[in-house]
Parts: structure tokens; C-alpha cells; sequence
């Protein structure tokens, strides 16, 4: 990273950092959405970016994660700071258990892709049938007042959401800087550059994927929490839906997968174009449901087309710093 | 080039827009209604159906209040982020008041929206009783929740084996396995205890797939349990599938009877299956076909939509128009588009000539109408009709249907 | 016959008779993985197109879906290399997340083209004897899916054929056996390619032509049958067409079974479980070859 980067990022952080005070609350909304999928999009990187092992399920992890806290919160007042930890090891647990199954079993590549969906669409329906978490009527957690602030059960104003998603966005940032220089960085991209030939000059290849497994089901699992007490309510259907999982992945894709800021890039720039969408044909009186979605595939498939490697190499290269 | 337009213009040229804070709470001189539904999406059907009772309601109310309405329309794509978001967007362009989404997930994201800018929230249709147990001050529901929906439901069916001297002694149960079919399974298993008046017990329970693209299992389960009468808690696609395959299974029972369910009312029902439609029953808040204010409504109704009947929308259109109702019958009373003071004037609601079956529209400390009423409606010559109560009925009910084979 | 005998053979016999129905849908994915080695996530959303088109013939030239077949068949093999040709050839050195990217965002754009021109109601074809039952005694046999299920495996028949006996059937699979080779003997591959996402397609058109006999449409049904193809494929074996078929059937036919012993609601948990089992126990599937 050069000096012109960490300017750059600095810039960023301080826009960030001010931005509850200078806007509205539906930019802080829509704020918070973009650093929710960021923050999720760097947990997915982990897994795919560095180590090359394509997830398509990670909406699973979001599910348990939420649910583990929410669950904890709902029947026995424990609050998130203690239910984040019972979700971090469920969602670890989970990960290294597929990843096992998956791993030793030589299943790679696409194979391992449907894997992980047929994981997260088995618990799905399993939590459909769950009655103690609510099954499909869903699991609503009690909403409490509005501008108290009570960080200790993780209730606020947006902007305490604002801040706490803020945090671990950086702080997934900043841990995936160091994983990528570490010796783990670089056992991962060998592995994913080519993973026979890492396993020929004595990486212990089974190891290092099942720690991208672990750490990235372990961060997602954090955003899970945080999902449960932004929404205060959960479906099934929503939190563990193929949809979902979809969602998480398009920003690093978009972004660039395998950076460090692909995966914030890709969110800012999906979540804005799909409300610049919204509001571009609301202005021009084009008011058919679906004519938005039907743009927004226009726009992902001219990206993927045009820029393979997503959009921030091609930037990074025109601003002048390092990918 | 208007206010609200300039301001759209502006945010769509891009982010930097945005972050400009825009004030833009108008005059009391209109009252700006965010309606948001699912126009698109999985629900996109229903939100489409709703969004025919938002569009008649300014003309409507500018006759009966003389209120200035402007409708500001947003779609939340059947997606629960999406339905935060253009909450946020539409108070941030000025909305008074909201009005949506025909979705208990959706309800629960846009009411914490509404709690939190103070902005009141009228839900028109959403079932899951949570949403008013949550203490919130801004959020009104003019809609019943899913133990009422059952409750009044179960009483509609005694009625009808009063109606019809028929005493089935069992049914089966079947329900879709989602939001709604699990709060109205949850319901009877609470309250059909407890009415003894009722012949029947449920000697099955079936719960099956929502996104279900067969039923021949499910409705071979549920003949094989030989139960005089089936009931249902469907939504339109699955009741579809499901009634044809008992068709194709030559399943006759007493009649299908949905204790207070979607999808055997509405207009694709009676396309696609036409005379297999007939003698389903659905018991469901209806509106009044003898009220005043129906027959207005109805006249706006074919007005905007010359093809189309009134019945096949009834709960949507009627329930999403209410809820712009109560909201312009607050602003007539306050006089004021200031948010604080339309969520007073909306507590304060009592509006007496409805178009929706049941008492008047009066909000309890929660924020929920208590005393909404049901119909019994059954399918007859291709048309949901009325058959109970017999106030609002136009006529009268067939039970057990025509071709009962005993299994 | 007992009653609970009869139902349970009914069932099963339903379950087999969709399941070939199904099958028939997945082989388009199995071909087209097989030999370009693209997973077409856009799979379900081109049979629900193939849904409407028969629904469109149906209502405006009152074609019934078994002659509706082949116009669409036709039509969707010529949209099908045409998206090879010039979407997707470009993409087959891509990574698989790059191939994803795309085909969802074809799907994406498929799901609501059909919303804003179709509407979200859904649609059918309304023909009497699909509401008739062929008897057997107590056996009742859905006449609609009968026949349907006879549609998928003349077609399956064909395609079969088509790969062992036809001398562009044999190049393709030469195109999926070894890439290089068959570029070295001088093979036009990607003409192959999209020769086969062509046929791929066809495929998908009849099973969408089928599938308006059992269900109804609407634009979003489209995901729920990607991923119900992709189940059954990887079940019987990505690649193999014998495997799509294999696959097709039993996951119908446990389906029926799971729905009669256990809530029905959980009965697609265990098509996702068997997915489960056979990826760890025989990740290439029941009849595919090792990878």
C-alpha cells in the first residue's frame, strides 16, 4: 500500500467517521446497508477471495449467527455481547464441518459451490420447523425505546448502528490487511493460484483452507448478530434464502474479488445503483415493477463482461495505487 | 416542474445529491401518503392488487373529505432491506404518513422506520400480532391479527353448519408452511379448543412447502384421512394446485373451507380453474357490499379498471384504501401534516362509515382496530359472494358442495 | 388392493412420473455442464420463459402444449446458441464466480423482463383433460403427467441418440473429453459449445412445455427450479445424461415417499440431505465419471 493509498483511505475513514452528523437518516440508512454488505462481502472474501474456495451459501452462516443471539436474547434476556460468542463458535463449528466433509472429500470447485447451497436450503427448512425460534411465523425480538442508548443489550439511535457496523467493516478491513501479508495470506493465494502445486512444495493445503473456512463463517457469524438487532425480526425464509446469499457475494465480485476494497467498493456501488435505479426511472415516470430489477442485471452483466476483474483493480490502476 | 419532481431529478443525478439534506416537509396543504408495497417479487401479485385501492383513494377522499391527497409510490420488491430503505427515502421526500406493505416482515422493518422518525405508519394488511405488541406509538393496524382472522373464522363456520343444518364430525387440516400459515396454524391450535360449539374435530394436520410446485402427496394424505371436510390456510398458487389434484384424485369432501386464508377469492382462482372454483369457501375480512361507501369505492374501482370486479380485490383494495382513509381523516381533524400531530389525530380515529365489514374504526392503546368483521364468502357463479352474515349476504350458502362422495 | 397399499402406489407412481418431468429439465443442465463445463444458473428462469411462450401459443393460436413443443424447442435452440455464441464463450476460461456473475445476471434480468411483460398473475393453459384421471382399478394415473412423462423420455431418446449415433453428437463429446485435442484435429469447439447450449436449451424448452401441464407460471417460479435441477444433477451425476433422468426420478419419488411419512412441508429437506450424502459419499453422482 503507498502513501497515495493510505491518503485515500484516510479521506474515506474521516467521511465515515463525520457522515451520522452531515446527512439524513435515509443516507444513514442506506449507509448502514452498504457497510452491512461490505463488511459481509469481506468475510465472504476471505474464503473465495484468498483461499479460492467458492461459497454460495453464506446466508447460513448470517441465519445461524442471528438467530443464535437472537434466540439467546429472546427467551433468556442474554444479551448480544454474550449470544455473539455462542454464534461466532455455532457458525466456526458449522463452517469447519462442511469444510471438513468437503475437504477430505476432494470436493471442489463447483461441486463444493452447491455444497454450501445445499447446506444453507437444508437449514432453511430446518428452521421452518424449528417452533422455539418461531418456525416460518418468525422470531421478534422485543423493541425497545428509541433514543435511549443502551450499548449493554445493543440498542440505540441509527446512527449507534451506524457506528457499530462502521467498526466492523473497519475492522474486517483492517484484519484481512494483515491476513493477506501473513504467512496464511500467502499460503491461501498460493493455494488458490493453483492448488496442486501448493500441496507439492508441502503446504498443508487441508489446514489453511479450513482456516479461511473458519475465520470467514466466524466474521459472518458477527453480522448475523448485528443483522438480528438492526431488524429486530426473523424469517427463515429471508435470512437464509439462496437470495441472500447471492447478495452477499455480488459486492466482492463486483468490487473485485480477492482485494481489500473490492468488497466495500462492490456494495457502495450496488446498493447506490440499485436506488439510483429506483429513483433515475421514478424521475423519468418509467413506473413498471420489475423495469429496475431488469436494469440492474443490464449494468451487473456489462461490469462482469467489461471489467473480469472487477472494478477496483481497473480503478486502483487509473488513481495510481497498489491493488 | 413541481417540488417533489426537482427533488427526484436531483437524487437521481447521483449520490452527491443525496447527501445534500433536503428539506422538503411541505405546507398543510396536501397530505403526502407514502404507499409502499410489494409491486414486484414473489409478492408482486398481491402488491399489484393492493396498489389498485392507493390509486382510487385521492379521487375518492377528495369527494368525501375534500383532502388534498398526493400518493408517493414506492415498491419494496418482496425484499425486507428494500422495504427499510424506501421507508427512509420516503420520509426523506416528505411523506406525512405511510401506508403498506401486505407483509408481516416487511410491516415489522417499516414500523421501527416509522418509530424512529416519528412518523405515523398505518399498516393495511399484515397479520402477525407482534407488530402492535411492540409498544409502539407511531404504528396503527386497521387489520385483524391472525387469532382474530381465526377466531371470527371458526365462528363463521359454525354459523354456516347452523346456516346449512350439516354437522361434519372431522376435517383435515392443511396449511401452507410460512409467515402466515404458521401464525393461523398457531391460532387454531389455541382457539379451536375452546369452541365447543363446533361439531368437528381435526383428525390431521398437514403443513406443506409454500414454494410447493405439487401437491399430490399432501392432498393423497389428506384423503387417505377420510375427513368430512377439509380446511385450508392457502395462498392463491398452492390453493390452485391444490384443488386441481383433488380433482385429478377424485377427492370429494363436504367442501374446502378456509378459516380465514387468501388465494380461493381471488380473480386468478376463478380463471384458471372456472367451474372447479365453485363452493370453496373462504371466511375473511370482507367489505360490506351494502355500505355506502362500498358502492363509491366500487364506482372508482371499475372507473380506473373497466375489466375488472371489485370482489376479486376485495380485501386488498378495501384495506389499503382504509388505511389512506384514516390517514386523511386525521389530517382533516388536525389540520396539520406536522407527523406528532397526525399520529395524535390518528389515535383519536372513529370513522363510523366504513366500507370494511365490522365495528367502527377505533384504534386501542396499541395501535390496533379492534372489532374488524368477517365474511363467509363462498364461490358462486364464478364470484366470491357474501353468504354470512346474513346482514351482508347476497346469498345463500351451499354446504355440504354438490358432488360429496362419502371417502 | 387395501386402500393405504393403493394410495402409497399412487403416490409413488405420481412421484415417478414427475420426477421424469423433472428429469427431463435437469438433462438440459447436464448437457450443457457436461460438455461446455458452465453450470447454468439461469436454468429455471429459461424454462419458465419456455412456460410462457407454451401459455402464449395456447391463448392466441390455441396450440395445444404437445404441438407448442416444437416451435418453442425450435425457437429456444436457435436463443441458446445464440447466448453461447455471444455471451457465454467468452466466459469459459473465466473463473467460476466470473460465470456465475453473468448467468445471474441473465436469470436477474429474465425473472423481471417476464414481470413487466407478463404481469405477476399466473398463468396456464386451461385443457379439459388435465383435470382427468386414467383408473386402473383403485391406481389413478394423472393423464397430464403421463403424458408429459412420455414427452421426457421420447425426448431423453433422442438426445441419447443423438450423442451416440450423429457424427456432430459424437464431435461434441470429443469437445467435452479433451479441449485441447479436439482443437488440435481441428474441431470449430466453440461452434460446438454452442451447438450444445443450444440443444441444452431445446431440452428446457420441453420441459417447460411440459411443466405448464402440472403447474401454473408466474416470473418468479423460475429460482426454485435452478436449484431443484441442480439437485437432481448432481444426484445422478453432472454430466451424465442417464444420471439427469436417474436423478429426476428419485427425488421424485422420494419426495413422495418423504411427504407420506413425514410432515410434507420437510420433504424437500430430504432432497437437499440425499444432495448432501451423495456429494460426500460419491461426489460425482450416482452414474457420473470421476471428474
Amino acid at each position: 500500500m503507498n502513501r497515495k493509498a493510505v491518503l485515500l483511505l484516510c479521506i474515506l475513514g474521516i467521511f465515515l467517521l463525520i457522515l451520522p452528523k452531515i446527512t439524513n437518516a435515509y443516507v444513514l440508512s442506506v449507509a448502514t446497508l452498504i457497510l452491512f454488505f461490505a463488511y459481509t462481502g469481506q468475510a465472504w472474501n476471505v474464503m473465495m477471495g484468498f483461499a479460492g474456495q467458492l461459497s454460495l451459501g453464506h446466508s447460513l452462516y448470517v441465519g445461524v449467527g442471528a438467530y443464535a443471539a437472537a434466540g439467546l436474547f429472546f427467551h433468556y434476556g442474554v444479551g448480544p455481547w454474550a449470544g455473539l460468542w455462542l454464534a461466532i463458535v455455532l457458525c466456526v463449528l458449522l463452517g469447519m464441518l462442511i469444510g471438513f466433509l468437503a475437504f477430505r472429500f476432494s470436493i471442489s470447485g463447483v461441486y463444493f459451490a452447491l455444497l454450501t447451497i445445499a447446506f444453507a436450503e437444508f437449514t432453511r427448512i430446518g428452521f421452518d420447523h424449528i417452533d422455539w425460534l418461531g418456525g416460518p411465523g418468525g422470531l421478534f425480538i422485543k423493541v425497545a425505546q428509541r433514543d435511549k442508548m443502551d450499548l449493554l443489550n445493543f440498542r440505540g439511535p441509527p446512527a449507534m448502528y451506524y457506528y457499530a457496523i462502521l467498526a466492523l467493516a473497519a475492522g474486517a478491513f483492517i484484519l484481512c490487511f494483515f491476513l493477506l501479508r501473513s504467512r496464511a495470506g500467502y499460503y491461501w493465494q498460493a493455494i488458490r493460484e493453483n492448488e496442486e502445486a501448493a500441496q507439492a512444495l508441502g503446504i498443508n493445503v487441508f489446514r489453511w483452507k479450513m482456516l479461511a473456512v473458519a475465520i470467514s463463517s466466524g466474521l459472518t457469524a458477527i453480522a448475523g448478530v448485528f443483522y438480528a438487532f438492526y431488524y429486530n425480526n426473523l424469517f427463515p425464509e429471508q435470512i437464509f434464502h439462496i437470495s441472500r446469499s447471492i447478495e452477499i457475494i455480488l459486492g466482492p465480485i463486483i468490487g473485485g474479488v480477492g482485494t481489500l476494497f473490492g468488497p466495500i467498493l462492490g456494495a457502495a456501488v450496488l446498493t447506490l445503483l440499485a436506488d439510483g435505479i429506483t429513483e433515475l426511472l421514478a424521475a423519468m415516470g418509467l413506473e413498471f415493477p420489475g423495469i429496475k430489477q431488469v436494469f440492474y442485471g443490464v449494468v451487473l452483466l456489462l461490469v462482469v463482461m467489461f471489467l473480469p476483474h472487477g472494478i477496483w483493480p481497473a480503478l486502483a490502476k487509473r488513481l495510481g495505487v497498489a491493488r | 416542474m413541481n417540488r417533489r419532481d426537482f427533488n427526484k431529478a436531483a437524487a437521481a443525478v447521483g449520490a452527491a445529491a443525496a447527501f445534500s439534506p433536503l428539506n422538503v416537509r411541505a405546507q398543510a396543504q396536501k397530505l403526502k401518503v407514502g404507499v409502499i408495497l410489494p409491486r414486484s417479487g414473489v409478492q408482486g401479485f398481491i402488491g399489484q392488487s393492493c396498489q389498485k385501492g392507493a390509486d382510487l383513494a385521492p379521487g375518492v377522499i377528495k369527494e368525501m373529505l375534500g383532502v388534498d391527497i398526493e400518493l408517493m409510490n414506492a415498491d419494496w420488491e418482496t425484499n425486507v432491506d428494500v422495504a427499510r430503505t424506501r421507508a427512509e427515502r420516503l420520509i426523506q421526500e416528505g411523506a406525512h404518513v405511510l401506508v403498506g406493505p401486505f407483509d408481516s416482515g416487511a410491516a415489522a422493518a417499516i414500523a421501527q422506520v416509522a418509530e424512529q422518525r416519528g412518523v405515523p405508519f398505518v399498516i393495511n394488511i399484515a397479520a402477525a400480532p407482534q407488530i402492535t405488541e411492540q409498544g409502539y406509538k407511531f404504528v396503527f393496524r386497521n387489520f385483524q391479527t391472525a387469532p382474530d382472522i381465526v377466531r371470527n373464522g371458526l365462528a363463521l363456520i359454525g354459523d354456516l353448519f347452523r346456516a346449512t343444518n350439516v354437522a361434519p364430525r372431522s376435517a383435515v387440516f392443511m396449511h401452507v408452511n410460512d409467515t402466515f400459515g404458521q401464525a393461523m396454524r398457531g391460532a387454531i391450535g389455541a382457539i379451536l379448543p375452546s369452541q365447543t360449539q363446533l361439531p368437528f374435530k381435526i383428525i390431521e394436520t398437514i403443513a406443506y412447502d409454500p414454494a410447493a410446485k405439487d401437491l399430490t402427496v399432501e392432498v393423497g394424505k389428506a384423503k387417505a384421512s377420510k375427513a368430512d371436510f377439509l380446511l385450508l390456510v392457502c395462498r392463491l398458487n398452492d390453493g390452485i394446485i391444490l384443488r386441481r389434484e383433488m380433482i385429478k384424485q377424485k377427492w370429494n369432501p363436504m367442501g374446502v373451507v378456509g378459516p380465514g386464508s387468501p388465494g380461493m377469492y381471488e380473480e386468478q382462482f376463478f380463471k384458471t380453474l372456472g367451474k372447479h372454483s365453485e363452493h370453496c369457501i373462504s371466511n375473511v375480512p370482507w367489505y360490506n357490499s351494502k355500505a355506502e361507501l362500498t358502492k363509491v369505492v366500487e364506482k372508482a374501482f371499475l372507473k380506473q379498471n373497466p375489466k375488472d370486479k371489485l370482489a376479486y380485490h376485495g380485501l386488498n383494495v378495501g384495506f389499503t384504501f382504509e388505511a389512506i382513509l384514516i390517514a386523511a381523516d386525521a389530517f382533516k381533524r388536525a389540520r396539520s401534516a406536522d407527523p406528532k400531530t397526525l399520529a395524535e389525530a390518528i389515535r383519536q380515529t372513529n370513522i363510523t362509515s366504513k366500507m370494511m365489514l365490522g365495528g367502527p374504526i377505533k384504534f386501542n392503546a396499541k395501535g390496533q382496530v379492534e372489532g374488524i368483521g368477517s365474511a363467509c364468502l363462498q364461490n358462486l357463479n364464478l364470484l366470491p359472494t357474501v353468504v354470512l352474515p346474513e346482514s351482508a349476504a347476497t346469498a345463500k350458502p351451499v354446504f355440504p358442495a354438490p358432488g360429496y362422495q362419502r371417502v | 388392493m387395501t386402500a393405504d397399499l393403493a394410495n402409497v402406489t399412487n403416490l409413488a407412481l405420481a412421484g415417478l412420473l414427475t420426477g421424469l418431468v423433472y428429469g427431463l429439465m435437469a438433462l438440459g443442465l447436464s448437457v450443457i455442464f457436461g460438455i461446455v463445463r458452465v453450470v447454468n444458473f439461469a436454468h429455471g428462469e429459461m424454462m419458465t420463459i419456455a412456460m410462457y411462450a407454451a401459455v402464449v401459443l395456447n391463448a392466441a393460436l390455441g396450440l395445444d402444449p404437445f404441438l407448442a413443443v416444437l416451435i418453442v424447442a425450435a425457437a429456444f435452440f436457435a436463443f441458446g446458441y445464440a447466448l453461447q455464441a455471444g455471451l457465454i464463450n467468452p466466459f469459459i476460461t473465466r473463473p467460476e464466480h466470473s460465470q456465475f456473475m453473468l448467468l445471474v445476471a441473465v436469470a436477474l434480468i429474465m425473472v423481471n423482463a417476464l414481470l413487466v411483460i407478463f404481469g405477476p398473475s399466473a398463468r396456464g393453459v386451461q385443457l379439459d383433460y388435465l383435470l382427468e384421471s386414467i383408473e386402473f382399478g383403485a391406481l389413478l394415473i394423472d393423464r397430464g403427467k403421463a403424458y408429459a412423462a412420455l414427452v421426457a423420455c421420447a425426448t431423453s431418446a433422442l438426445l441419447f441418440a443423438f450423442f451416440r449415433f450423429t457424427a456432430t453428437g459424437k464431435a461434441i463429446r470429443a469437445c467435452a473429453d479433451n479441449f485441447l485435442g479436439a482443437k488440435v484435429v481441428g474441431l470449430n469447439v466453440k461452434r460446438y459449445y454452442a451447438l450444445t447450449f443450444g440443444l441444452g436449451s431445446a431440452c428446457v424448452a420441453v420441459a417447460g412445455c411440459m411443466m405448464i401441464l402440472l403447474v401454473d407460471v408466474t416470473p418468479v417460479i423460475g429460482p426454485a427450479y435452478t436449484l431443484l435441477a441442480f439437485v437432481i444433477v448432481i444426484v445422478g451425476g453432472l454430466g451424465s445424461m442417464g444420471g439427469a433422468l436417474l436423478g429426476g426420478i428419485l427425488i421424485g419419488v422420494s419426495e413422495a415417499m418423504a411427504g407420506l411419512l413425514i410432515q410434507p412441508s420437510a420433504k424437500s429437506m430430504f432432497s437437499f440431505a440425499l444432495l448432501i450424502l451423495v456429494l460426500l459419499l460419491r461426489p460425482q453422482g450416482l452414474l457420473g465419471r470421476k471428474p
